[in-house]
């Protein structure tokens, strides 16, 4: 194996592109470097990307945030800015594991890594958060909730790699939620997960919802029917009976022993109902 | 297969090394420098006892390639002593018997620490939330947790 740690993106997608064999980015190796010991993998080229300074990097622009891909997720929970913008964002990347594995830890990683348990992919695609790849064939930008395409796939193509995540400033009277179901109170993956990112219009009305559920389905859902269940109402108690019905309907989850098709389908629609509640109060309705 | 060559800072100390691209931050650690400290129980991220500081920030030195401490700076447990005078965390680990086998305590002292330096003040749940990360088989927690929050104590009447 043959381990470069280039020191920009170009260089790295370029390693990457030209690459005989299995190649891996290693970003924060929480995932990766277990799977590497395991055996799991067997990486031809590993490609370190905390030596490229776009990378890890977390500024706010006129936009909203941009978060460099090699940037720890402990981080994100010391940016009290970014803390105030997306709450829940941040209470879900900062779910990930101790304080040790948050020092490492990437949502960029969080997000390739593909699981579809994912804590701070929901968050993520319910703020709207996109991905800024970088290929051979330049730049793009894509949605979030594109790049998983299934348990351990991605749509990004040889050679591309992220560089980081953007998140939009949030709009005014907006707020979001991220919760998870976990057997324990800590240091574990979802069984469920729901996130929700809310706007208001005038008398605290829903003017636009995005509801996203973890560990349901081979990618994280974003239930369009949930949102459209909210949305035109104060959230009251049918509105969220509604909520909940279409979150359960849009449930694919597999049957293990962290928990049946039964018991994840029932609590992905108290969760959704929970955390919209949250992002109900966050964005300033009561 | 060729040997990456890495200079980085170990304990205040410049240390220069060469270790092969899969080998871990605790294997060089252990194997190559002689600093025993670190201790392999999970070699997964899970249990903590290998924990050591990379640039401040605490990390399982199980989950660190030894290339990635080029140029960094990296703490263990055997850096917390100064001058051969027990860090008061080692010193009431000891007056509290918080250790029975052993294997934990150098993730814990380490992980206290880093915990210390960023709170010199916390409560009994900060602590525990802190420690999360390190998993003891022996002692239970809570003579951990009272030594923890002794030498919180120590380390704050030094400063003043």
């Amino acid at each position: 194996m043959r381990y470069e740690a280039p020191t920009t993106t170009k260089e790295a997608a370029g390693l990457l592109a030209k690459a005989k064999g299995s190649a891996f980015l290693l970003a924060g190796g929480t995932d990766l470097l277990v799977r590497l010991k395991s055996g799991l993998v067997e990486p031809d080229l590993l490609v370190d990307v905390k030596r490229i300074p776009s990378m890890q990097t977390m500024t706010r622009t006129s936009a909203g945030f941009r978060i460099g891909a090699a940037v720890p997720c402990a981080v994100l929970g010391e940016n009290a800015a970014l803390k105030k913008a997306w709450p829940g964002v941040v209470e879900a990347a900062n779910l990930i594991g101790s304080d040790q594995i948050q020092s490492r830890c990437t949502i960029a990683g969080n997000l390739c890594n593909a699981s579809p348990a994912a804590d701070s992919v929901p968050a993520m695609v319910a703020a709207g958060a996109k991905a800024i790849v970088v290929g051979p064939k330049g730049r793009r930008t894509v949605a979030v909730e594109e790049v998983v395409t299934g348990p351990g796939k991605t749509s990004l193509k040889k050679g591309e790699i992220i560089e980081a995540i953007t998140l939009p400033k949030p709009a005014p009277k907006s707020g979001d939620a991220y919760l998870r179901f976990i057997p324990r109170t800590e240091m574990d993956i979802a069984v469920v997960s729901a996130g929700v990112n809310l706007t208001l219009g005038p008398k605290g009305v829903i003017k636009r919802a995005r509801v996203v559920l973890g560990a349901v389905g081979p990618t994280v859902l974003l239930v369009a029917a949930a949102a459209k269940a909210i949305v035109g109402t104060r959230l009251d108690d049918a509105a969220l009976e509604k909520l909940a019905s279409a979150c359960e309907a849009a449930c694919r989850p597999i049957d293990d022993k962290r928990g049946t098709i039964e018991f994840r389908t029932e609590v992905a629609g108290v969760l959704a109902r929970r955390a919209a509640r949250i992002a109900y109060q966050r964005a300033g309705g009561k | 297969m060729s040997g990456i060559h890495v200079a980085t800072t170990i304990n205040g100390d410049a240390v220069e090394y060469v270790c092969d691209p899969r080998e871990t931050l605790l294997d060089v650690l252990r194997n190559r420098l002689g600093l025993t400290g670190a201790k392999e129980g999970c070699g997964t991220g899970d249990c903590g006892a290998c924990s050591v500081t990379l640039d401040g920030r605490l990390v399982c030195a199980c989950l660190v390639l030894g290339a990635e401490a080029q140029g960094r700076e990296v703490t263990t447990v055997e850096g917390l002593s100064i001058d051969g005078a027990l860090h008061p965390l080692q010193t009431q680990f000891i007056a509290h018997a918080a250790l029975q086998c052993g294997i934990c305590t150098p993730g814990f002292l380490v992980a206290a620490k880093a915990l210390l330096d960023r709170n010199p003040d916390p409560n009994e749940q900060e602590i525990r939330y802190a420690l999360a990360g390190n998993l003891c088989r022996c002692t239970g927690y809570d003579k951990i947790v009272r030594a923890v929050s002794a030498a919180a104590k120590d380390v704050r009447k030094k400063q003043r």
